[in-house]
């Protein structure tokens, strides 16, 4: 059935991406879109009878090459069961959403044919996800993670015609890149060490590991902590870390629904994925998690704050995005996975529903994508707002405080389960630079959603007057999938809240952890040591209240700010004018990293180009075929005299050479 | 009392005769076929006096044999002397340079 969930996409991909000339675009579309159904169907229906038993099914044998054995298999555990039903279900709705989306798209003509071609990348992205997910080895780990880059490198360049498009399609490559020279080297070092790229070998070597010594660069390093860095690098370029994030605001030029499944919901948390699914390596690395728990509180506070003063609509969701993801690091750094799982769980869910609310505004509004020109919208798109509000209360993490107590399980949207247990992680990973950065990340986080809703669908009109009059409600293959994620948005965080962190027994039996000590053979492994999760468990009050309170003041300040007094922002904005100009411009990320990289690697271009290749190169080349060549061609001719004596004097001149030769040395004895 | 020696000397003296009458020459054809001719005595000089000088009669015929062969290669050096002439009206060695690079 895995078997089945794993190739409908790319069977889709292949109909749709290559035969829509011989079925017609409409049928592409239908039967990629019907295929991704079927296999967000049998997800579920595997998420939900997963027993727990990790399995393995070996599909081919793949690349034999001395002692590297790789076999195309699948792995079916906790956690492909639950990035199955996370990729599916948001894949198959998104599909579905693309059929209004992208019906009239003013990019192209109306007889140009792109339709099929989108439906052919979203497909086989899926797919490339779903080859990520399910692998048993490292190897083809590194197949779907660079599959789902290609993927999202062509739909980011969706719109070919556009050089900002085309821009940020490079600038994703490129990025990511760096981040899979890191994954890259992680995978080389960890056959090295332990001869195997297969999961389980590598589990099973893990504690050798952590006691092993590995010469890189220029001094030793503990093997278990240079393998778990170099593999969070690669997690970091995917997942959009702070130092490789810059990639991910700019991949906003692809179709919304493209932002929807890849950069938000699936192939971004694809990073969290390999740190959990490498805890046992990082239950052996302490320094490599601190680290990564560092990294993630970071990236969580700094694309928090760049949040609060973007006016694109696609870019504060991109940066909340970001700020997300930090959250699941912090998790899964401190040694809780579950809980990372958990937010990864339920935040594509509701970013997901914040995406693709987005872009049904965007296209109510005519492609308008600056929240400074919405307003007002609540009652030109109700039932957009009514979704978006949903996705915004499960962001910001609404809910009633200690309810877990009386109820068995906390009642609240699933950002308010996910954000606090992740958050109580922090704090119990012994990390308060970490505990601080989130919660006032989660004030942030507050501020800048209320903030999205406050200037899009209150206030007076801004903006063309011609789009508000002209603003509709999107069709109905638009809506629906905003109101199924809505569904998982609300209720995902409380349904499953015992199994991902909330109670340590149903955790064991849901992720297989091994009960006391041994090794894990399970989906996740916490060591004997890890008491983490208990700790979480047992926080002080004021812990647990805090996200609750940060959020309440984010949402009272967005209030003032944008309901109340108008006025405020411009006034905070003109005297804090480098603070602002500060965030508004990303920290400067961009031009560090163009002055840094761009411009340095262009001009070291330049000088190999214009030095190295114009003048060594071609000047050398051009120097022997013009300059000297011709010099002893006229000197050759020149001996030609055409004169007998000439020749037979050369003649004898060669015969006395060589009689003085043979008589002399004796010849070649 | 005359040795082999004698013999080979004057049969170097007079092929490098020979050779210097090749490329020292600057005006006749007819002297290059003639130095030519002189090279060829040299060394019929040098055969003979080795086949006497080791008592083998090898060295003897192949010196008619040279004789023989030299004859016909002055015929036809002649011939295209003469040939030569007809066609470029001298046959100054100097004006034979059609094959100047």
């Amino acid at each position: 059935m895995v078997t089945v969930i794993l190739l409908a996409p790319l069977v889709g991909a292949l109909i749709c991406g290559f035969f829509w000339r011989l079925i017609g675009e409409r049928t592409g579309q239908i039967v990629s879109a019907a295929l991704l159904f079927l296999a967000a169907g049998l997800s579920w229906y595997v998420f939900l009878t997963f027993d727990g038993v990790t399995q393995h099914i070996e599909l081919l044998r793949w690349i034999e090459s001395g002692s590297l054995s790789t076999d195309w298999g699948i792995r079916l555990d906790r956690l492909t069961a639950i990035m199955l039903v996370v990729v599916n279900t948001v894949s198959a709705l998104v599909h579905l959403y693309s059929f209004g989306y992208i019906a009239h798209d003013e990019n192209w003509g109306h007889d140009e044919p792109y339709r099929a071609r989108f439906f052919a990348y979203l497909s086989f992205f899926t797919f490339a996800m779903l080859a990520l997910i399910t692998s048993d080895n490292l190897v083809q780990m590194f197949f779907g993670w660079e599959g789902v880059g290609v993927a999202s490198y062509l739909l980011i360049g969706f719109y070919y015609r556009k050089p900002t498009a085309n821009a940020a399609a490079i600038k994703a490559f490129v990025v990511n890149r760096v981040g899979d020279f890191g994954f890259a080297l992680g995978i080389f070092g960890l056959f090295y060490l332990t001869d195997s790229i297969k999961f389980d070998d590598v589990f099973a070597a893990t504690p050798a590991l952590a006691t092993t010594n590995l010469h890189f660069l220029w001094a030793d390093w503990n093997a278990a902590n240079l393998i778990g860095v170099l593999l969070f690098i690669g997690a970091c370029g995917k997942s959009a870390q702070l130092f490789l994030h810059t990639w991910l605001p700019d991949a906003m030029e692809g179709p919304t629904p493209v932002s929807a499944l890849i950069h938000a919901a699936t192939m971004v948390t694809a990073g969290v994925f390999l740190v959990c699914r490498m805890s046992p390596l990082f239950e052996f690395a302490p320094e490599a998690k601190a680290f990564i728990v560092v990294i993630g509180a970071s990236t969580a506070f700094f694309a928090a704050t760049v949040g609060l003063v973007q006016n694109d609509i696609k870019r504060v969701i991109a940066y909340s995005t970001c700020s997300q993801l930090g959250y699941m690091f912090v998790a899964a750094g401190s040694g809780v996975y579950g809980a990372a799982m958990f937010h990864l769980f339920t935040h594509a869910f509701f970013k997901a529903m914040l995406f693709l609310g987005a872009g049904s505004v965007i296209t109510a509004m005519h492609h308008e994508q600056d929240m400074r020109n919405y307003g007002g919208l609540r009652k030109k798109v109700p039932f957009t707002f009514a979704m978006m509000m949903i996705g915004t209360l499960a962001i910001t993490g609404v809910g009633i405080p200690f309810s877990g107590e009386w109820f068995g399980t906390p009642i609240g949207f699933a950002g308010f389960l996910s954000k606090d247990a992740i958050i109580e992680s922090a704090f119990a990973g012994g990390s308060m630079y970490a505990f601080t950065l989130l919660v006032v990340a989660a004030c942030f986080t507050s501020f800048y959603s209320w903030r999205l809703i406050f200037m899009t669908f209150y206030g007076p009109e801004k903006g063309d007057h011609h789009a508000h009059e002209h603003a509709h409600e999107s069709p109905l293959s638009m809506t629906i999938p905003l109101a199924v994620l809505a569904l998982g948005a609300v209720f995902a965080g409380m349904v499953w809240f015992n199994d991902f962190f909330g109670n340590h027994e149903t955790m064991a039996h849901f992720f297989s952890l091994p009960h006391e000590g041994g090794h894990a053979m399970g989906a996740i492994f916490m060591g004997p040591d890890n008491h983490v999760l208990e700790l979480a468990h047992e926080s002080p009050v004021w812990v647990s209240l805090a996200p609750f309170i940060a959020m309440l003041l984010g949402f009272a300040v967005a209030y003032l700010f944008y309901i109340r007094n108008p006025k405020l922002p411009a006034q905070l904005a003109e005297q804090q004018a480098p603070l602002y100009r500060f965030l508004l411009n990303k920290w400067y990320f961009d031009e560090l990293y163009d002055v840094i990289f761009v411009r340095s690697a262009k001009a070291l271009g330049a000088l190999l180009w214009k030095r190295g290749d114009g003048d060594i190169i071609d000047g050398s080349l051009n120097g022997i075929a013009m300059g000297i060549v011709p010099f002893f061609t006229r000197l050759a001719g020149r001996a030609q005299s055409g004169y007998i004596f000439t020749y037979a004097f050369a003649m004898v001149l060669g015969i006395v050479g060589l009689i003085t030769w043979m008589s002399i040395a004796g010849g070649t004895h | 009392m005359i040795g082999l020696q004698h013999y080979l000397v004057v049969a170097a003296a007079l092929f490098v005769i020979g050779i210097f009458g090749i490329f020292l020459n600057r005006k006749n054809v007819i002297v290059i076929l003639m130095s030519i001719e002189l090279m060829l005595l040299a060394v019929n000089l040098n055969f003979v006096a080795f086949s006497s000088q080791a008592g083998d009669l090898v060295g003897q015929v192949f010196s008619l044999l040279i004789l023989t062969v030299a004859a016909a290669e002055a015929a036809i050096g002649l011939a295209i002397l003469v040939v030569f002439f007809r066609n470029r009206g001298s046959i100054d060695v100097e004006d034979a340079n059609v094959m100047k690079g």
